[in-house]
């Protein structure tokens, strides 16, 4: 295990970690009318329906599979189902839905970066960040290519491993990857760089995500006194 | 205590439901909402207004929250008006609700600026001489030095510097050239006084005490309508916007009322649902055309030939036909048509209408001893003996005490009753000569060729006169029936057969071939407008707009329509008359505040000049003149009699003390005593002997010899050479001295005939001006061209008073806040000037006596100048007589050291020779006593004694006790005054009122209604809303003219040789600028010469100027100039496109608008478009483009510069030449290059027309 892979797997993880939730909540408390996802479809609605639905659905669908991917221990899913078939079914939906988030990005991206009113109402850190994003999705996106020549789904595996050792607290997290590929590690460093910046962008509007909308209730009004 | 802790509340039942379920209470968390809740909390409100230009004069609520001025809305506090009439509020536009944003705007000026190169050398100069006078000598005496800052004038390079440096740099400039050159070379220029009164006071009141010049601009903006004096012997006395709600019939003619006239535009549509018909008239489909029920479209520039086709009707069909009893009775008590002229002999036989007959010509005077000459004649019609009727001039200034409009003999005072025509009792029938211009050639306008001299046969009478000849006499009602062309069946040929004819002047179907409206409406909207008339008793009202008012032959257009109102009785009547509402903007205590503002407590009479005659002399746009009298000189005139160019007859009329002049005379008016004393002569004498020796003379005579340099300059309030600066370009390059972009060449370079008055200097001198300090709240562009740039105080952040011609409150500034950063309010800033020159002057200038020349003043005993007959004194003509046929020349006392002391007290004349205005005076000791007490007194030093004037609030408390419109005491004085003259008692006007008295705590509460006053024709009472001539009519008090009616003839000799005696129709002048350049100059695209129309915008202009980013926004950003969609297709020019404009006097780079809006053959250019916003460069200069006076040039007009003759005399802001625009074409093309160049790499290529 190199000195590097200890930082960026095994301690990276934990800062970026304890910024993204300190961060948010921090951000939360003390600039509450920052607190909001800084829509600028009102300035410019050229292919913002399709960009923005491709882009996220795509991104919802791979946050959910990795979550679910990652976390999932192996023992939950080995009766019915061979890592080999879960890495099959994670290529193909991951897949899908990479190449729709990737091409959403790159149209916010480029609408972004081209549309002059779009440029002047946003701020810089709008912009990294969905240079980031769009990055990272490609990379993601990339990972399928080596992928494809181990289908056994040990390197899945490996992932899990190294997720669940971060997030369970298990220890020595970063000697899962120590033989992964580099594509695989860069995309890993950019994912905790992405939470690292988690509170400082609008990326904040994902916590407020309006869940209780499906049950509440028609009217809501405030107690008396 | 953290928001994310606060949900943390899972396991608290806190929702209750109800409604079955379907709703629910919640206790979340709801701070939130504060945000919106604290966006509209403040912390105070404070009552302001918009400070220099908005006739609006709206009171606005100033909302102050953490010490920063935040927004504006409006007030709705104005006092109430009577049963039925709606009331004035809200008031407001976009424009008004959009000031705020300047006040911490990146335009906004923060700290006082200097030219880098300029301070520099005063450093230098400073650090080699102790002495600032000296220090100020050796730069601009230095002609290396002088040019090496004048040319950077408009380039850049301010530095930050501080009050005290630049105070004393300033006061130095200023006595150095009191003391080399004479005061009166120091300028100012502030307009419209109404608006800020203190602010403009401070500066003239500084400018007054040194002996400065105090700058027009009524005239200058060509908003002044000389029409007004002509007829009226008054200025732009109008009638409220809320009397329109009391007429019957409104003709919105050239003025944009929901645009132009926002806050008063209601009174407008509320009256429509009383019936009140409504006609607009506009050359566009401006916004005015939906809100009326009616549009003609005149080709612009044509409407006097419209008006005069709208009289032609009324007469015939009014006054002749079938006489309405109303009209008849009205004309022959009101106007001039009974007044007898007397008729010159041609030499084919013919005659002409000569002057009004006087008293004098007639055996013995008819018994008048006093001013005969000023007395004119008509005919009693019981006895048929002609007798001099009360009301003439001549009885205003005789002492009787008789002047008024009773129908009276002047001389014995038995009734009578006047003959309006001789066509019952004449003694023969002559042909009258008329001069007619429908068909002088124009490039542009058709015309209507007759004849240049048409014949009328007029009843005429036969007398002795007093040198024992025999005269022909024939009555004005004859002469103007006969000028309209009606036919009076005396076997006329010339007279129109009926209204369908079209070869006679001035039937409906003769204007249709000009106008272009057809005639079938001309007819009709003339009957419904003097049939309404009739049956109302005159509630037929024109509403104006300056448009009209701008062309060359602007008395034309407004006397047409000012004959309309007075030949149908509405002039006088409250919900008629005429309504013109431009630029004025009626100073209500006006008497109050021209001690503050000319310091006439402390010395008298105060230099004042008319700022066309200026510019026009000053900036070398003489030199450029194109216009020929022979072009404009009627038909009628003996061109031997009338020659020279333009300036000349400028000149003439200084030398005659008709126009003011300034610079005085070509010495130092403060050596005149020195030498006189030396030479053992009083001050008077010695220059009276000078001028005659050739000595002396006046300075216009050599404006290009550096004695006679206007030196320093003074703007504040204004933004002269971003706006009203007409011939910009000639103002950069002679006054100022930098990069301009005239395209023409000049007298010399033209080999034209150079003029017979003027020294011809064959190379001009550039950059005559040492000093040019601006005062302003914004880097507006004269900022950017002046040496100093002094912060100001914004309107909301000062005290001062507001007035308005279009309702009757008074309502203050106030301070919301204290000045940003450095900024100073105008009444500090001059204060501080003040202090220093104080100080600087010492060892320069002591107690001096200056030598001031003053012109015939109207309303003043002089306005009996020369009563027959032109005489120049230098032509040896006549002898000079100082205050009769020359200017009055009057020794003045300055107290230099004293300057400051005296600014900040009000002196002792005011107890000593009283208060007054408009020819009557009263005594005003308890006032100036009272002062004493409210503003308390000074306890040492020069002023000891006197009441103190230290701040702006001291300032308006001397306007507001001072005036009978703000204190009744002071009304019924002045009514007592005028009663003394008119022998009728009109103190019961005031009497009620007596014990009211407004001060400005009680403005700051409630904007408080004005008493009414003789410095007014209209009345604020319980039963009428103000209406100008409204006493003239009631009261009897003749209006201020030769014959004390008001006037339909004219009969100055100038009047006569130019041929505007009676309303005649004449084309726009050509100005001769678009030959030289047209396709000269080419970029491949089509060109095309268009009219240049400037009217009033919507985004921009009077409560706020073209650089707000608020309305910039709302418009498109940059200069715009509307086109037709005809000629844009022509031209090949689609909507926005970037377009070339100019002509031999500059350049303009615009975008298009191209709208179905705007006529064909016209281009219109909002006027004051910064040229500090989004202008890109212009292929014809090479230099940015220029502002909307980049293209024209002056050219003023003879018959406005008469004075010393009853209501042509002078008058500041009353009368004199004025800047008309309108005549100007330019060269409209697409642009090819649209350069920048600031080298951002933003320029680019524009298609180029296929």
């Amino acid at each position: 295990m190199s000195y590097f892979d200890a930082i960026f797997f095994g301690l990276y993880p934990y800062v970026a970690g304890t910024v993204f939730l300190l961060g948010s909540w921090l951000r939360y408390d003390h600039a509450q009318y920052t607190w909001r996802a800084g829509s600028s479809q009102m300035l410019n609605k050229t292919h913002m329906r399709k960009a923005s639905n491709l882009f996220h659905v795509g991104i919802l669908v791979i946050f959910f599979g990795h979550l679910v991917g990652l976390l999932t221990p192996h023992w939950v899913y080995e009766p019915f189902m061979s890592a080999g078939t879960k890495q099959v079914l994670a290529i193909m939906v991951g897949g899908i839905a990479g190449i729709a988030c990737w091409y959403g990005a790159l149209l916010l991206f480029l609408r972004r970066m081209n549309d002059p009113r779009v440029r002047a109402t946003g701020s810089t850190m709008d912009l990294v960040i969905i240079g980031i994003l769009l990055v990272q999705v490609t990379l993601g996106l990339l990972t399928i290519i080596p992928t494809l020549g181990h289908l056994d789904g040990s390197n899945m595996l490996k992932l899990a491993e190294w997720a669940q050792a971060i997030v369970f607290f298990k220890g020595g997290a970063a000697a899962h990857l120590a033989d992964v590929g580099i594509i695989f590690k860069l995309h890993i460093v950019l994912g905790l760089t992405i939470f690292l910046l988690f509170p400082f962008t609008r990326l904040v509007h994902i916590w407020s995500v309006p869940l209780q909308y499906v049950n509440r209730r028609y009217q809501i009004v405030r107690a008396r006194g | 205590m953290s928001h994310f802790i606060d949900r943390l509340n899972f396991f608290k039942r806190t929702s209750q439901p109800f409604s079955d379920q379907h709703g629910a209470t919640t206790t979340e968390n709801r701070d939130w909402e504060n945000g919106y809740r604290q966006r509209w909390q403040h912390d105070k409100v404070v009552r302001s207004t918009h400070g220099v230009n908005c006739t609006g004069s709206c009171s606005w609520k100033i909302y102050v929250k953490n010490g920063l001025i935040t927004w504006e809305t409006q007030q709705t506090d104005y006092p109430r008006t009577r049963p039925d009439l709606p009331n004035h509020e809200p008031r407001g536009c976009p424009r008004g609700a959009s000031y705020s944003w300047y006040t911490y705007s990146a335009n906004r000026l923060k700290y006082p600026l200097i030219r880098r190169q300029l301070v520099e050398l005063w450093r230098d100069a400073k650090a080699k001489n102790s002495d600032p006078v000296t220090a100020w000598a050796s730069i601009v005496e230095d002609p290396v030095k002088a040019k090496s800052y004048k040319t950077r004038r408009g380039l850049g390079g301010f530095i930050r510097s501080n009050w005290e440096e630049l105070n004393e740099l300033i006061a130095a400039a200023n006595v150095y050239t009191a003391k080399q050159y004479g005061p009166d070379r120091v300028i100012g220029f502030s307009p419209i006084p109404a608006m800020s009164m203190v602010s403009y006071a401070a500066g003239s009141r500084y400018l007054s005490l040194i002996g400065g010049t105090c700058m027009s601009f009524y005239d200058w903006y060509c908003d002044l309508p000389p029409a007004s004096p002509m007829v009226w012997g008054e200025q732009t006395d109008v009638p409220e916007s809320a009397d329109w709600y009391n007429s019957s019939y409104i003709i919105a003619w050239g003025s944009n009322i929901p645009q132009t006239r926002t806050p008063d535009a209601h009174f407008f549509t509320e009256v429509r649902y009383k019936g009140t018909k409504t006609v607009a008239i506009t050359p566009d489909y401006a916004e005015v055309a939906k809100h009326a029920d009616q549009w003609l479209n005149p080709k612009q520039g044509t409407d006097a030939a419209l008006a005069l086709a709208f009289g032609h009707v009324i007469l015939k069909e009014f006054h002749l036909d079938k006489p309405s009893t109303y009209f008849t009775d009205y004309v022959r008590r009101y106007t001039d048509w009974p007044n007898l002229v007397l008729l010159e002999k041609r030499e084919d036989g013919s005659y002409q209408a000569g002057r009004f007959a006087r008293a004098s010509d007639f055996v013995s005077g008819l018994g008048e001893e006093k001013n005969p000459d000023w007395k004119t004649v008509a005919i009693d019609d019981a006895t048929g003996e002609i007798i001099s009727p009360n009301g003439s001039i001549g009885y205003r200034w005789d002492g009787s005490g008789q002047w008024n409009l009773q129908q009276k003999d002047g001389k014995t005072h038995t009734d009578i009753t006047l003959r309006l025509s001789l066509v019952e009792h004449h003694d023969t029938v002559v042909d009258v000569a008329v001069p007619y211009f429908g068909g002088v050639p124009s490039d542009y306008f058709a015309g209507n060729t007759i004849k240049d001299i048409l014949k009328y046969k007029l009843p005429a009478r036969k007398v002795t006169l007093a040198d024992g000849s025999e005269g022909l006499l024939v009555a004005v009602y004859d002469l103007n029936m006969a000028n309209y062309g009606i036919n009076r069946g005396l076997g006329d040929d010339d007279s129109a057969k009926d209204f369908d004819d079209a070869n006679a002047p001035y039937t409906p179907a003769w204007q249709e071939a000009i106008t272009g409206v057809p005639r079938d409406k001309v007819i009709r909207i003339a009957r419904e407008f003097a049939d309404t008339a009739d049956k109302t008793k005159g509630k037929s009202m024109i509403i104006v707009g300056a448009g009209m008012n701008h062309w060359y032959h602007m008395d034309m257009n407004y006397r047409g329509l000012i004959n309309m109102l007075a030949m149908c009785g509405c002039v006088g009547q409250s919900g008629g008359g005429w309504a013109h509402y431009v630029g004025q903007e009626k100073l209500r205590p006006q008497t109050g505040w021209l001690p503050l503002a000319f310091a006439l407590d402390w010395s008298r009479p105060p230099r004042q000049m008319n700022s066309t005659s200026f510019f026009y002399n000053h900036a070398s746009q003489w030199r450029y003149e194109k216009l020929e009298i022979k072009e404009i000189l009627s038909p009628l005139a003996n061109p031997k009699r009338q020659s020279g160019n333009l300036i000349d007859y400028n000149v003439r009329s200084e030398r005659m003390g008709w126009l003011p002049s300034a610079p005085q005379l070509n010495t130092n008016p403060l050596h005149i005593a020195k030498a006189a004393k030396a030479a053992g002569m009083s001050p008077v004498e010695y220059t009276v002997a000078g001028l005659k020796s050739g000595k002396i003379a006046f300075a216009a005579e050599d404006p290009d010899n550096p004695q006679n340099f206007p030196r320093n300059l003074f703007v504040w309030r204004s933004n002269l050479l971003g706006s009203s600066g007409k011939g910009h370009e000639y103002m950069l390059k002679y006054l100022l001295g930098t990069k301009h972009g005239i395209q023409g060449k000049d007298l010399g370079e033209m080999g034209s005939s150079k003029p017979q008055e003027v020294k011809w200097h064959q190379d001009a001198p550039e950059g005559k001006l040492d000093l040019l300090v601006t005062l302003d709240f914004r880097m507006s562009t004269t900022c950017l061209y002046s040496d100093i740039v002094l912060p100001t105080a914004t309107w909301y952040e000062k005290d001062d008073l507001n007035t308005s011609d279009m309702h009757p409150f008074i309502h203050p500034l106030t301070a919301a806040v204290d000045p940003a950063w450095e900024a100073r309010s105008d009444w500090e800033i001059y204060k501080g000037i003040a202090k220093a020159f104080s100080r600087v002057c010492e060892g320069h200038l002591g107690i001096e006596t200056d030598l001031v020349t003053l012109p015939l003043l109207h309303d003043a005993p002089a306005e009996l100048g020369q009563a027959i007959g032109v005489k120049d004194w230098k032509k040896g003509e006549c002898e000079l007589i100082p205050g009769k046929t020359a200017p009055a020349f009057i020794a003045v006392e300055r107290n230099y050291p004293d300057t400051y002391a005296r600014f900040t007290s009000i002196g002792p004349l005011l107890e000593k020779l009283g208060n007054g205005g408009k020819g009557i005076n009263w005594n005003t000791d308890i006032e100036v006593a009272f002062l004493g007490k409210l503003n308390h007194q000074h306890t040492s030093g020069s002023n000891e004694g006197r009441p103190r004037l230290d701040s702006a609030i001291d300032a308006a408390e001397m306007i507001l006790s001072l005036a009978p419109e703000t204190n009744g005491q002071v009304a019924v004085k002045a009514w007592a005054a005028l009663s003394k003259i008119t022998g009728i008692d009109h103190t019961h006007l005031a009497r009620y009122k007596e014990d009211e008295k407004i001060r400005f705590r009680d403005i700051v509460t409630q904007p408080r209604k004005i008493i009414s006053s003789p410095t007014w024709s209209g009345l604020e009472d319980e039963h009428v809303s103000y209406n100008a001539g409204y006493t003239n009519v009631h009261e009897l008090i003749p209006w201020r003219t030769l014959t004390g009616r008001q006037q339909f003839y004219l009969d100055h000799d100038w009047m006569r040789d130019f041929g505007e005696s009676m309303l005649v129709y004449r084309p726009p002048i050509n100005t001769k600028t678009i030959k030289p350049l047209l396709n000269q100059k080419s970029n491949g695209n089509p060109e095309l010469a268009l009219n240049w129309i400037t009217p009033h915008q919507k985004w921009g202009i009077h409560s706020t100027y073209t650089d707000n980013l608020l309305m910039l926004t709302l418009s498109r950003g940059g200069p715009i100039v509307w086109m037709s969609e005809a000629d844009a297709k022509t031209l090949g020019i689609v909507d926005n496109d970037w377009i070339d404009l100019f002509n031999t006097n500059g350049a303009i780079a615009a975008r298009a608008v191209v709208s179905q809006r705007v006529m064909p053959g016209m281009v219109m250019m909002y006027h004051a478009q910064e040229k500090i916003v989004n202008v890109p460069g212009s292929a014809i200069t090479g230099e940015r483009g220029g502002i909307h006076n980049s293209v024209t040039r002056v050219c003023p007009k003879p018959t406005h510069m008469i004075g010393g003759y009853a209501q042509l005399a002078y008058g500041f802001n009353y009368y004199g030449t004025v800047g008309s625009n309108r005549d100007e074409f330019v060269i409209v093309r697409k642009m090819t290059k649209v350069e920048w160049l600031d080298n951002e790499g933003n320029d680019y290529e524009q298609e180029a027309v296929k």
